[in-house]
Formats: structure tokens, sequence, C-alpha cells
């Protein structure tokens, strides 16, 4: 118990570290804003409109994709750290289940969902 | 209860201290391995050998002024350089330095490890959204979708170094390989590791996030002073906690190279920080030999090779130590 208490005190400590680090700047240098200088960065044009658009598709795949095999992943570790008691029933179920993952993997490849147009 | 409180907090603080001189005196390093690699001189002129110019960055850093962008979000605009420092902060926590040097030694640190360095992607793309600039946005979201790819074959290599530990207590799975250091059996999956590991950091020659040319800086564009700074030493914060887990899963963390009492006279900690050294230089050596990749080759590597590959082993690995019963 005590071990995450540690962990909990180690990130306060980062916490009030990083504050103090961004804070100093505002008290130790000369701030001068104008309306140029503080506008989004445009390679010197004036912001055509709103960051805020739409963006690639793809990224939205990518992210959906990562759900599904980050939860194989997690679901993956009490597997492994148990694998030595469960034994050939336990390894023979986990393939069933990455069986069934691999053909949905595949359809997405064939779909060509991991292809970056 | 107080006593225990003061004694964590000068433990923390022995850490985070050297750790913050380690991130400068990297960056140097960087500069000057990459400036001999080109036949250059690299940082000469403040100190000997350019010695204090990472003080020197570091104070100039200080006093410039923070631009807050009027277009911005301010509350998360200023909540994502604090959060990349955030994280590579306390993933050190439960990092095992020799047996028993660790800060918090839980039963699930590879778990905790893994979980610090996913939430990485936070800062990153808070840091691009709420900047509102395009070159931000894109940046962040090239560089989240890279990270979060990579992310996946890095699972499973954990997955296949803790079905040979049989432990996710990084202690453990350093004692686990007293008999044989890890990166002989599983080599190729230190091969895969490192990989993964430089795309999880955005380092060359996965640097697509920062690619200068096009993307002038990718999602930190609209920082500036402490602001970039802590994107920066974030970034080397987590290059050094990725050559430590390296070397922790793979090259035997603490354990000396063969098991000849002579070197056991030499403490862990300095075979930890030789293993280390070698994957940072490992590191800045690929940055200085291979051209960037495009985006359409990274995402076909992580998820077109890495991905199946790493599976491929866990399925492997486990089969083996099943039929043989060697499991730990």
């Amino acid at each position: 118990m005590y071990e995450y208490l540690g962990i909990l005190i180690y990130f306060f400590i980062a916490l009030a570290l990083s504050l103090l680090l961004l804070g100093l700047p505002f008290v130790v240098s000369t701030r001068k804003a104008d309306p140029e200088k503080i506008s989004a960065y445009e390679c010197g044009f004036d912001p055509f409109d709103d960051a805020r658009g739409r963006f690639d598709i793809q990224f939205y795949l990518v992210a959906i994709l990562f759900i599904i095999f980050d939860l194989e992943v997690a679901f993956l570790f009490p597997w492994a750290l148990t694998l030595n008691k469960i034994g050939f029933f336990g390894f023979w179920s986990m393939m069933l289940f990455l069986l069934i993952l691999t053909i949905g993997f595949v359809y997405e490849w064939r779909k060509g969902a991991l292809d970056w147009s | 209860m107080n006593i225990l409180i003061f004694s964590i907090v000068l433990k923390i603080l022995a850490l985070t201290v050297p750790l913050i001189l380690s991130i400068a005196f990297l960056v140097l390093a960087e500069r000057k391995v990459l400036a001999s690699m080109q036949r250059r001189k690299g940082p000469n002129v403040v100190g000997i050998y350019g010695i204090f110019q990472p003080i020197a960055d570091g104070l100039k850093l200080i006093v410039k002024e923070p631009v807050l962008p009027s277009s911005a979000n301010l509350v998360i605009f200023l909540f994502a350089p604090v959060l990349t420092f955030l994280l590579s902060q306390v993933a050190w926590a439960s990092i095992p330095f020799g047996e028993g040097i660790v800060l918090a030694d839980i039963h699930v640190g590879l778990l905790y490890v893994f979980a610090i360095s996913s939430l990485g992607v936070y800062g990153i793309i808070t840091a691009g959204w709420s900047s509102n600039s395009k070159y931000a946005f894109l940046g962040s979201c090239r560089s989240a979708a890279q990270m979060v790819s990579y992310e996946v074959s890095i699972g499973l290599i954990l997955i296949t170094v803790c079905i040979c530990a049989g432990s996710l207590n990084l202690t453990e799975v350093v004692l686990a390989q007293t008999q044989i250091w890890y990166c002989i059996p599983l080599f190729p999956l230190l091969v895969m590791f490192f990989i993964s590991c430089l795309a999880e950091t955005n380092r060359a020659p996965f640097d697509l996030p920062e690619a200068e040319a096009e993307l002038v800086a990718g999602y930190n564009v609209e920082y500036s002073a402490m602001g970039f700074a802590l994107f920066f030493l974030g970034e080397y914060a987590n290059m050094i906690v990725m050559s430590s887990l390296c070397c922790i899963f793979f090259l035997g963390g603490w354990l000396p190279p063969f098991d000849f009492a002579i070197f056991y006279w030499i403490p862990g900690i300095f075979w930890f920080s030789l293993k280390v050294v070698f994957f940072l230089f490992a590191f800045i050596w690929v940055r200085a030999a291979f051209p960037r990749y495009r985006y359409d080759q990274l995402m076909r590597l992580g998820w077109k090779v890495l991905l199946p590959l790493s599976l491929a082993w866990v399925i492997y690995v486990a089969g083996v130590l099943l039929c043989f019963d060697w499991l730990a």
C-alpha cells in the first residue's frame, strides 16, 4: 500500500515542479503582446480560418483499430501470468480467441483499412 | 507517518534532480554525437567542450517571452506541456535501478509503466488541438495515430516478456534473467521493441510529427519559452525511460554480463547505467544514420509488420514454454 503512496507523492511533486517551470518565464521575462504576434502561426499569412475543420477519416479508423487491439492486449495480460496454472485448456481457449481476432484483422487488411493513401 | 512521507520525498528528490540533469546532458550528448558523426565540432563555446551549453539553453528559455496565442484554449494549452512533463517523470516511480533500489516496488510495475507511457499521447493531442493552428493540429493527429499504432506492438512484446518472467513486477522480471538475458532467446523482440520505442517517443526516423520541412515543428509550433522546454524535457525523459525499459526487459537490468564474482564487485547501478547509455547512444545513432520514413511507410510498418510479428511471437513463446513445461 505504501508503494502507491510514493507514486501519489511523486505525482504531486512532478506537478508542482512542472507548474513552477511553466510559471517562471511569466515572472522573469518581459512580455509585449501584439495582435500579429499572438495570432496562430501560418507561415506569415493571417490565419485563413479556424483550424478545427474536417480531418482525414484514416486517423479515426486507426483509433478504432487501436481500441480493438489494445483491449486484446489488456485481455492477454492475466492469461500470460496464469499460463502455468491454466495449462493447455487455457492456452487453446486463448488461441480460439486470437483466431477470431485474426480473422477480423485479415478482413481489415484485405479491405484496405490499413493502407494509408 | 510523517517520517515515512519525508523519506519518500527525499527519495523522489534523489530521483528527480539527477534525472533532470541527465536530460540536460543527454541533449548535449546528442548534439555532440551528431556533430561527430557529421564531422563537425558541435557546441564548444560555453564552458570546456561546451559542457555548460544545456544550462545556458535552459536559462535562455526561462527568460524568453511566453506567447499565448489569441485563438488558443488557454487552460488546455497550458495544461498540455505540464501533462507531458509530469508523465515522463512519474514513469520513473517503478523502475528498479538495482535490487531493492526502487521508489515504488509495486506488483504491477510493468502494467504501470505501460499505462503511463500510453497516457503520453494525451499531452500531444491536447497541445495540438488547443493551439488552434493548422500545423499543430495536423502534427498532433499524426503523432497520436503513430503512437497508438506502435503501442499495440509494444503491448504484445511486453506480454511475451511477461510470459517468460511469470511476473509483472519489474524487479522479478530482471531477476528472472539471472540465467540468461532475454535478448538472447528473444533477440528479434528486442529489435522490434527498440523500433517501437523510436516511434513511441517520436524520434527519428519516425519523427513525422515534427517534420521541420512540412509541419514546421508539429504539435508544439505555438509554444515558446518554458512550454516548449517542458515538451522538450518530456521527450528526452521518455527516451531515457524507454532505454531503461529496453534494458530491464531484455538486457537483464542491473545484472552483470557474466556470472563471475569479479563482476558482482561493481555495483549493479553501474551496469544498469552502462546499458541505458548504450540504448541512448543507439537512439542518437539511428537519428544520424537513417532518413525519415514516409507516413504511409510508417503506418505500414506498425500495422502490417510489427503487429502480426509480435502477435506470432506471443503464440510461439507461449506454446514452446508450455510444451516443454518451462513456465516460471
